[in-house]
């Protein structure tokens, strides 16, 4: 399904996600080795360095490209370090992407990496009484499990979405991530033990929700031609990358905001963000959703997979219930929804999470996903969405 | 015990009537909370100037759910924590979901998607001579025309 588009993935690499309380850039240099020794390239030979910040490291965070570099050891490679919140990663690989494409770099690093605190994410600290990310917490109390939670309550009212469906999104992904080594959580649950775990925020549940991990995550990306030049092989290929903001009006109240825009003045046209995240890589990539053999898409909560489901097209609107409980999204089924346990089993790790949804899906497309492997994998979509409106969704393809 | 009120935070609310404080753009007549003043935000709008309004007070709840964990800070906690619900309120005129925490008494099981809510001031926390207030969503059982 390659393009005129279309990036070479060369490599990819993972340092495990988990609690290991160390300084995030050694999770970054780890898995950008690890990515390195699977492209074949050596760093010296890298052109160009996309880093995703993470903004609960200090400074170091904020400059990640250039602190990862620097980690590896100075070259004198061009860099950029970009912040998008969750959406981080794909911003680093748009970036290293459209220098591939504008012919200015043949070779590239992304790298994302986080160490992540306990609990709540919380505002950063001060007195800031102009920022609705300090307010909403401040006068509601609003955490980002609220926002979550008014999602899923939204979907039982108008879909008949039930406990138990949300229940058996966290027991699917934790079945899929049984065996994957880069998983935090490789337990298997029931849904009475998702049921009888804690209330957060009702109706979402302790196990439903996503928890907050360290990890690091990296690819080597390339020209086509440098691929075909350097000998690579039925590479794996990124044929479209897109981070779109929404449109105004944007009339789902979204993380952290206390309102919606006015939908008065000017009507709301076409899909919501976030059904119009996917709509625009699969427009980019010029295929539909019926293409699709996998997906890895954002499930801070379980009952946001199933939101998902209909935002990238796998059913329509108020079909997603349908569409977990016939099977089709589990490993085996037509199209398995986050094979790699997702969320569920990893926890977010903020600038990493969508370099490594796309990791799993180059690793599903070549058939390395061992233990949970879906057969036959061709195009795999990602889809993620930042705080205050950035859009993350790749599209990779072998 | 304190013995002033006032509103937690400048410009989003007035506790005395009570109602939310909006901006309404004097070009395309956009609507919005919280009150922007700079520059109009409908893309198709260029307007820098802005009327003041008050927001309707009753609306239809979207979504809630409640926070039954203690949130981090800046949030100021009743020791021990209280669980409270969060509603989010669609206002038909305006055309706007707005976010509040639900009144005082009120949990999940007294919500329903659909419900009629209207807004009402309460404390949200208090120190030696002050009480801070925020607006609330309060739920209507009976239809508020009926």
């Amino acid at each position: 399904m390659a393009n005129d588009k279309s990036v070479a993935v060369l490599g990819v690499g993972m340092h495990p996600w988990g609690k290991w309380g160390k300084n995030f850039v050694e999770y970054g240099v780890a898995a950008a080795r690890i990515a390195l020794d699977d492209a074949g390239v050596e760093w010296k030979d890298i052109q160009y360095v996309a880093g995703a910040d993470t903004i609960r490291n200090g400074y170091p965070g904020f400059i990640a490209g250039a602190t990862f570099a620097q980690a590896l050891g100075w070259t004198g490679a061009q860099v950029s370090s970009s912040y998008a919140a969750c959406a981080s990663g794909a911003a680093a690989l748009a970036n290293a992407r459209a220098q591939i494409l504008a012919g200015l770099v043949d070779v590239a690093l992304v790298v994302g990496a986080d160490t992540t605190p306990k609990g709540f994410f919380a505002p950063v600290g001060g007195d800031r009484k102009d920022d609705p990310d300090w307010l909403r917490f401040h006068l509601l109390g609003a955490t980002n499990p609220t926002y979550f939670a008014l999602y899923a309550r939204r979907r039982m009212a108008l879909y008949g979405a039930t406990d138990e469906d949300f229940a058996q999104v966290k027991v699917k992904n934790a079945l899929h991530g049984l065996n994957n080594p880069n998983a935090r959580y490789r337990k298997e649950v029931t849904i009475d033990e998702v049921l009888a775990s804690p209330m957060v925020a009702d109706p979402l549940r302790l196990l439903e929700i996503c928890a907050t991990s360290d990890g690091g995550a990296a690819m080597v990306v390339c020209s086509m031609d440098y691929a075909k030049a350097h000998g690579y092989d039925k590479v794996v290929t990124v044929d479209a990358v897109t981070t779109v903001t929404p449109t105004f009006p944007n009339t789902v109240i979204e993380m952290p905001n206390f309102s919606t825009d006015s939908s008065k003045t000017v009507a709301q046209a076409g899909p919501t963000f976030r059904a119009s995240i996917a709509h625009a890589t699969y427009e980019q990539a010029g295929i539909g959703p019926e293409d699709v053999s996998l997906a890895e898409v954002y499930d801070l909560s379980s009952a946001l997979e199933l939101d998902w489901y209909e935002d990238i097209g796998l059913c329509g609107e108020g079909e997603a219930e349908n569409l977990l409980r016939s099977g089709a999204t589990t490993l085996g089924g037509r199209v398995p929804v986050n094979p790699s346990g997702g969320l569920a089993c990893f926890g977010e790790a903020i600038p990493a999470q969508a370099i490594a949804q796309c990791c799993e899906v180059t690793w599903q497309l070549r058939g390395q996903a061992t233990g949970r492997q879906v057969e036959g994998a061709k195009v795999g979509v990602t889809a993620n969405q930042g705080l205050f409106g950035h859009g993350s969704s790749v599209l990779l393809s072998r | 015990m304190a013995t002033k009120t006032q509103a937690a935070v400048d410009g989003f609310f007035d506790p005395a009537i009570p109602a939310l404080l909006g901006t309404k753009c004097t070009q395309c007549a956009t609507v919005f909370f919280p009150a922007e003043e700079t520059s109009c935000r409908n893309p198709y709008c260029t307007a820098t100037t802005f009327d003041h309004i008050t927001l309707s007070t009753t609306g239809t709840i979207w979504s809630y759910t409640d926070a039954q964990y203690q949130p981090p800070p800046p949030f100021v906690p009743a020791d021990p924590h209280v669980p409270f619900a969060i509603a989010a309120v669609e206002l038909a005129e305006e055309g706007i979901v707005v976010l509040g925490q639900v009144a005082a008494g009120f949990g999940v099981a007294d919500l329903a998607v659909g419900m009629q809510a209207e807004l009402v001031a309460e404390t949200l926390y208090s120190d030696d001579d002050t009480d801070y207030l925020v607006w609330k969503w309060r739920p209507v059982k009976e239809p508020a025309n009926g």
